[in-house]
């Protein structure tokens, strides 16, 4: 416990503490002192001042009367007159202190009373002033149940400053010992994390300092951590699922044809359609990849100003004559702008795959014309640029929108379609990576996919924002309609 | 024309040494970044062809070196690094074209031809023709047998970038590249649409078709069977 950073800190704190106090009591006790002594000698400066007076009148004993006066023996006045000779003339001292010289302001002495029971010495203040005759007088005052005073004072002042330690130490190992615990309690939460644990969260106290802060910070990484390892399981998991598949076909065909044995135009067919099937793998295999590439975080290389307007018109007719030939007319309202800093490719891809998607499950083009119509817009507010595009095909469920933007899910259980259903999950993959998102609405029929990418959003690397799950869009997209 | 081929991957690299010579073209092969640059340095090669991870010295310091020292040999990067942001980087450095792996050959093959083509400097033609169809790049115009045939502005670039490689393939990612600059796999063979409409235009009433698809790589424009 010794070696934590909290005691430390705890003990270094009081240790300072105690310091500081132990000066701040000692000046007290120092300045209390001399205030007192100064009082005294000022005391006894007054006086002299009255025994000068005496010493002056025409009685020449007037002094001596005086000094024996006031020479009781209770009182704490002390007294000392000597004749030029240096004889004791009056006083209640027995002697002239060693300690008092001409001249001084004031010093300490100590003596032994004349009268009392017991033969301890006590201490005194006292001056020597020469008299007007060439007497000598020392006029001082006991200062002993003063100094016991101070000392019982200075006793209590160390008594509370050893309790100050006590008790310093004592909160500095309580400090410790709380802020040990809760640390203690976030180590055990990562230890089991690191065992294998991952659902298991530091725990939080729930009163906002700055250890919940970084509790709770902990807490949302690992969430953030989960949520991309979960990710990474999809995409094996996807892998195994969706590129097993086709690669067992692809065996199976490889293998039938090499039974065949009806010569080089089997064999011929067979290896061109490996190459077309080893195609498709490759192209669902680099989708994945791009998905997983555009969770794991911001790419910086490749961001440039977008005309999202010109985009869109330019992607859609790319689109136009395959909607055509579909039977299907493609509208498209938009103009020029706005501009936002984007990555043009993945912006276009994103627009091709729900332009692509639309053409695949709008209705061909037997139906009414009404309804054989997929359109494109481009609209924009202060804070937002919304792509969507709107058709009226079957649409997909409500219950179903928020897995229809997961990786792999093709709601068409037949999967008659081609494509690799990945398109609306890369969607939202861009979006998410441009601080945006996707949302799917009931286009009453059909389904209308609302790409919504923020326009304000300086760059996309510049701030971490939490995923935003297909639950949410999906929760908002409700909202709004 | 002689290639380059820098990879580290010996299989890969017989592969490609191989097949550039059964398609009538000399190729030399560096096993490592340093080899590869040495070799480039001298100058007699068409293309490059250079793997972005080389052991010694990566692919992408090989080409900046080259470029520094002013050898101009258009390259073409190789990449299992297939990132939207490793594009821009493989093309800053200095690669005049970029291909992820695994690509099918005949699309490494289109765009080296391509690549030495382009580096023949350019005399400023202002117009193309293949055998009776002619488009003039000052006007914009396009004739067939002296008629007019009038273009949308995309099919008019299409069919341009078609010319400017005449005699050659041109896979369907290169001309989504060129013409419509878009990196992306746009799932359905939408190319195919667009050149369907082009030749609708260009050959449907003529005997003679110029516009051939070569099956498994592309399209070609050339006067005479493929």
């Amino acid at each position: 416990m010794a070696s934590t950073t909290a005691f430390r800190l705890a003990t270094g704190t009081a240790a300072i503490f105690l310091v500081i106090a132990g000066l701040l009591i000692g000046l007290v006790f120092w300045q209390t002192n001399r205030v007192l002594t100064d009082q005294v000698i000022t005391t006894l400066t007054a006086e002299a001042g009255s025994l000068r007076a005496e010493a002056q009148s025409e009685n020449s004993n007037a002094l001596i009367e005086a000094v024996t006066a006031r020479s009781r023996p209770e009182g704490p006045g002390l007294y000392y007159l000597a004749d030029p000779a240096g004889k004791k003339l009056a006083g209640n001292l027995s002697r002239s202190p060693p300690e008092i010289l001409a001249g001084q302001p004031g010093g300490v002495f100590r003596y032994r009373p004349a009268v009392t029971q017991t033969s301890r010495d006590r201490l005194g203040v006292a001056m020597s002033i020469p008299m007007p005759r060439g007497e000598r007088l020392i006029i001082g005052r006991d200062i002993e149940d003063q100094r016991a005073f101070a000392d019982g004072v200075k006793r209590l002042f160390i008594l509370s400053f050893c309790l100050l330690t006590l008790a310093g130490l004592a909160t500095a190992l309580l400090i410790s010992r709380l802020v040990l615990k809760r640390i203690e309690a976030i180590n055990v939460a990562s230890r089991q994390i690191m065992a294998g644990d991952f659902s298991r969260r530091v725990p939080l106290e729930g009163s906002g300092d700055e250890l919940d802060g970084l509790a709770q910070n902990l807490n949302a990484m690992l969430d953030r951590i989960e949520q991309l390892m979960a990710g990474l399981r999809e995409v094996s998991e996807n892998i195994a699922h969706d590129l097993k598949t086709p690669l067992n076909r692809l065996r199976n065909r490889v293998e039938a044809s090499l039974r065949d044995g009806s010569g080089e135009p089997t064999y011929r067919d067979a290896l061109e359609r490996t190459i077309e099937e080893a195609d498709e793998l490759i192209k669902t295999f680099n989708a994945l990849l791009l998905i997983a590439r555009l969770e794991a975080g911001p790419l910086d290389k490749s961001v440039e100003a977008v005309d999202c307007g010109a985009l869109v018109r330019d992607v859609a007719e790319l689109y136009a004559p395959v909607a055509e030939e579909a039977g299907l007319a493609l509208d498209i309202e938009a103009g020029s702008g706005p501009v936002i800093k984007a990555n043009r490719q993945l912006i276009g891809q994103a627009v091709a795959n729900l332009i692509d998607n639309a053409i695949k499950y709008a209705p061909a083009g037997s139906g009414s014309p009404s309804l054989a119509r997929i359109s494109v817009q481009v609209a924009s507010t202060p804070d937002t640029l919304e792509i969507s595009v709107a058709d009226h095909g079957p649409g997909i469920a409500a219950q179903n929108r928020e897995r229809a933007l997961k990786r792999f899910v093709r709601l068409d259980e037949s999967r008659t379609q081609p494509g690799t259903g990945l398109g609306l999950s890369l969607v939202a993959a861009v979006a998410r990576l441009h601080g945006g998102r996707v949302s799917l609405e009931d286009n009453q029929p059909g389904l209308r996919v609302r790409l919504e990418l923020p326009l304000r959003a300086a760059t996309p690397a510049a701030t971490w924002r939490p995923l935003e799950t297909p639950q949410n869009a999906a929760s908002s997209a409700q909202a709004k309609s | 024309m002689r290639v380059l081929v820098i990879e580290d991957d010996r299989e890969t690299a017989q592969f490609l040494l191989k097949s550039l010579k059964e398609s009538g073209h000399a190729a030399d092969v560096a096993g490592d970044g340093e080899t590869g640059l040495e070799l480039a340095q001298n100058g007699q090669h068409d293309v490059l062809i250079v793997d972005r991870m080389l052991p010694k010295l990566d692919g992408l310091s090989v080409i900046k070196t080259l470029r520094a020292d002013g050898v101009r040999t258009p390259v073409l990067v190789l990449s299992a690094l297939g990132d939207v942001d490793d594009r821009v980087k493989g093309l800053r450095a200095g690669g005049d074209d970029y291909l992820t792996k695994p690509y099918a050959y005949s699309e490494l093959l289109a765009r080296i031809e391509a690549l030495a083509r382009r580096a023949v400097p350019e005399e400023q033609e202002t117009r193309y023709s293949v055998g009776d169809l002619v488009l003039d790049r000052l006007s914009h115009r396009v004739t067939r047998g002296g008629d007019a045939i009038p273009l949308q502005p995309r099919e008019y670039r299409l069919l341009e970038y078609l010319m400017k490689n005449a005699g050659q393939v041109v896979t369907r990612t290169m001309l989504l590249e060129h013409v419509w600059d878009y990196h992306f796999d746009p799932q359905t063979n939408v190319i195919d649409v667009h050149v369907s409409r082009l030749r609708a235009k260009i050959d449907k009433s003529f005997d003679k078709p110029l516009l051939h698809t070569v099956r498994g790589a592309g399209y070609m424009i050339r006067d005479g069977a493929v």
